[in-house]
């Protein structure tokens, strides 16, 4: 299945990238993060479980458990710091 | 359309002017203006610039908006938020309430605020004499939007 998967801030300037089309079967956000990861380097220090980062799944906060469906637009990205 | 994100500077008269609309029903305006400061954490800072989430900002700050709304009795919400580049001294973000009482304007002006903080994407990045830096969360803005979790009653 394909989702979208997109990157903010200083997660974005870690990573070399602000999101890409991903084709890959993960069924919740936990397993994406997992799948990322194993790319190893950079995707795997920056997106480290520890790692305070908050996941948004179709633009609204999600949680490790929320499930990921084909077509779904998930975004990583540290917690926020506006106004 | 109660949320506006935009670059351009905004005049904080105008806006409150528009929001009351001459309503004789306003008996109350509450506001926030949020401004960039030229110092942080023991540095100087020469610019912000501010990065957001587009179509995730203005829906979460549509929720924030539905959710004061639904909390106290208030007549009419702005919210201008800011992106891009600014300097020390520029304005950020304002948030204006328009109630029958000031009760309720206060609160529900603090509560978006607070909220904002800590549930819409933006972040700032600061340029400080030794380099660029990302502005950390503060855990003091996660406790003041916790204190509105508590069962609250409608007195305020």
């Amino acid at each position: 299945m394909k989702v979208k998967v997109l990157y903010f801030a200083g997660l974005r300037e870690q990573l070399g990238t602000a999101g890409e089309d991903l084709d890959a079967s993960p069924t919740t956000v936990a397993g994406l993060r997992t799948l990322l990861m194993a790319r190893g380097g950079v995707w795997q220090s920056a997106l480290a479980q520890g790692k305070a980062l908050r996941v948004a799944v179709n633009q609204e906060m999600a949680q490790p458990g929320t499930p990921v469906k084909p077509g779904d637009e998930i975004a990583f990205f540290p917690p926020v710091t506006g106004g | 359309m109660p949320v506006r994100i935009q670059t351009r500077d905004f005049d904080v008269g105008a806006e409150i002017t528009a929001l009351r609309g001459g309503n004789p029903k306003v008996g109350a305006v509450a506001s926030f203006v949020g401004l960039c400061r030229d110092a942080n954490d023991g540095e100087a800072v020469s610019t912000m610039t501010l990065e957001h989430y587009p179509g995730m900002t203005e829906k979460a700050l549509e929720k924030i908006v539905d959710e004061a709304k639904a909390r106290w009795k208030v007549i009419d919400v702005l919210v201008v938020h800011r992106v891009g580049e600014l300097k020390p001294a520029d304005q950020i973000v304002l948030v204006v309430v328009t109630g029958a009482h000031r009760g309720e304007a206060f609160a529900a002006c603090e509560f978006i605020m607070d909220y904002l903080k800590t549930r819409a994407p933006f972040w700032k990045k600061e340029q400080t004499p030794s380099g660029a830096r990302w502005v950390e969360a503060r855990t003091s803005d996660d406790a003041a939007a916790g204190r509105w979790e508590q069962p609250k009653s409608d007195a305020a």
